[in-house]
């Protein structure tokens, strides 16, 4: 921890005053008057942002345990078509995923009018749901790689102990062998979930409305080109920061295993 | 410690029998038919050299290995197995492995539980015991191995003897009836190995019954009943302590007490 003492030597007081000067000149001598119009629609586009991110990646890493543990332990015909998914994923880019789901699947879907007549029809032409099919497959396939090192990382003697009490296989998964894989991935799982927040920005490519969208209309609309862009680095920066600490938070809580 | 004369200990009924046990790693034949009864309250040393088997042996009883071939009767039970050793009945091997507690030589604590949690896992997700109940016996039970103040420690963080100590505790939690030791001294600092012979020999005296696979000869004399020699992958030789360490007949436990001595 930087204590406040170190904070104030003489290099870094320097750093902090051309930062704060360089603040203060952004605030004072760039365009902010479009701030005001463009808040609310800036708001929502947040919220997609924010609720696309924790979704997808809430689903795909629920994915990405059964892919990690088919691949760890799994019989072949498991471990496979696993292994198979995680490398196509991980192999190809995520625009072509998306568009692929969104042009290719979202195209075929209405010429079947049972499709059409589903009840499913009315979030079916949307985009967000495809957004959220490729975001998260697109989580799971490179999550499901490291729980699959996760699992098979888990020391041989901490499941032993358990099988030797007598431990069910389902008890053991769920108290002993889960928590552990996880514990051991979790700095890995924050860095991939920043990757995450930062491919988000990809769905404005099929409609959807994200808060990189917002900012790509302010610019049309406007003609103003560096002031939201300063802004949306600020943004991403400021929700990658509260992910950051959230996933250091859970560290802190159960210390890694001894070595 | 009492020396059971052969009626006394024929009263006591049986808690472990093993019978012909065979194990072989590949073409390794590691157990060539050992046989072996721990009556209630018995307290059996197994020694030998490293290879001889004796871990194995242990490790056999509860099926963290599975044995070639054989018999194991656990508290009257005979554990089922299939033709190639495997237990045949998995419902049954989880029943059994809960009367039986084994004390790692690497502890083998689980490292994202404190201890105190550590102590409560089993009763409360195997033996579904309510947790209240759990977590005052846990209590209990550490500030018996001398860890009453370090319940809500993580194991990293306290030393080997600690942790052994703590592998007790959870140990004693499911009140097992043999507790299997595998060379629980083994893998400590020279100067924490006493702490934990101490709650050995504790736990001794009182009755429990246990198998305890180590290399502390002074305090396998010391404590065991009845002491076991495999060379091997067989019994070589076995009896009373006073014996088997003070009269050796077989040349290779003579030579086997030399060399550790």
């Amino acid at each position: 921890m930087t204590s406040l003492k170190s904070l104030f030597v003489p290099h870094r007081i320097v750093m902090m005053i051309l930062f704060a000067a360089l603040v203060v000149w952004c605030a004072l001598s760039l365009r902010w008057d479009w701030i005001p119009q463009y808040a609310p629609l800036a708001a929502e586009g947040l919220w997609t942002t924010v609720w696309i991110l924790v979704v997808t990646s809430i689903l795909g890493f629920a994915l990405a345990v059964p892919l990690g543990l088919a691949q760890a332990i799994g019989p072949w015909y498991l471990a496979a078509p696993a292994r198979l998914f995680c490398t196509i994923i991980r192999g190809t880019p995520l625009l072509l995923q998306i568009w692929l789901l969104y042009y290719g699947l979202g195209s075929l879907f209405p010429q079947f009018p049972w499709i059409r007549s589903s009840e499913l029809w009315p979030y079916l032409r949307q985009a967000w749901p495809y957004a959220v099919l490729a975001l998260t497959l697109s989580y799971a396939g490179y999550e499901g790689e490291v729980m699959r090192g996760a699992f098979s990382g888990v020391a041989k003697g901490q499941l032993e102990a358990a099988k030797s009490f007598g431990m069910p296989r389902m008890t053991m998964f769920r108290c002993i062998w889960l928590p552990q894989a996880v514990r051991n991935v979790l700095p890995t799982l924050g860095g991939e979930t920043i990757l995450q927040l930062k491919a988000t920005p990809l769905v404005a490519t099929i409609t959807v409305l994200d808060i990189y969208a917002v900012s790509s209309r302010v610019r049309s609309d406007t003609f103003i080109v560096y002031e939201p862009l300063l802004l949306l680095a600020l943004v991403y920066m400021a929700i990658a920061g509260v992910i950051t600490l959230g996933f250091r938070w859970f560290e802190n809580k159960v210390p890694s295993a001894q070595r | 410690m009492p020396d059971p004369t052969p009626s006394a200990s024929s009263a006591r009924p049986e808690a472990i029998r093993i019978s012909d046990l065979h194990k072989s790693f590949g073409s390794l034949e590691v157990l060539k038919g050992v046989s072996l009864t721990a009556r209630q309250g018995d307290v059996v040393a197994i020694i030998g050299g490293s290879g001889s088997g004796k871990s194995t042996m242990l490790r056999c009883i509860n099926f963290l290995e599975t044995p070639k071939s054989g018999e194991i009767v656990i508290g009257g039970e005979t554990v089922e197995m299939r033709a190639d050793g495997s237990p045949a009945n998995r419902k049954q091997i989880e029943r059994i492995r809960t009367r039986l507690a084994m004390v790692f030589q690497q502890f083998n604590l689980w490292t994202h539980r404190t201890l105190l949690e550590n102590v409560i896992e089993v009763p409360v997700h195997v033996l579904k015991m309510p947790r209240d109940q759990a977590v005052a016996r846990a209590h209990e039970l550490l500030a018996r191995v001398g860890l009453g103040d370090k319940a809500d420690a993580f194991p990293a963080f306290l030393s080997g003897g600690q942790q052994q100590r703590a592998a007790i505790a959870r140990a004693l939690a499911v009140d097992p009836s043999v507790m299997l030791f595998d060379e629980p001294t083994s893998a400590l600092d020279p100067e924490l190995v006493g702490e934990v012979l101490t709650v050995i020999r504790d736990l001794a005296a009182e009755g429990r019954t246990m198998l305890l696979v180590t290399h502390e000869m002074k305090f396998a004399r010391e404590v065991a009943d009845h002491v076991v020699y495999l060379f091997e992958g067989r019994i070589e030789e076995q009896g009373p302590p006073a014996e088997v360490f003070g009269n050796p007949k077989s040349e290779r436990l003579k030579q086997f007490l030399r060399s550790v001595a």
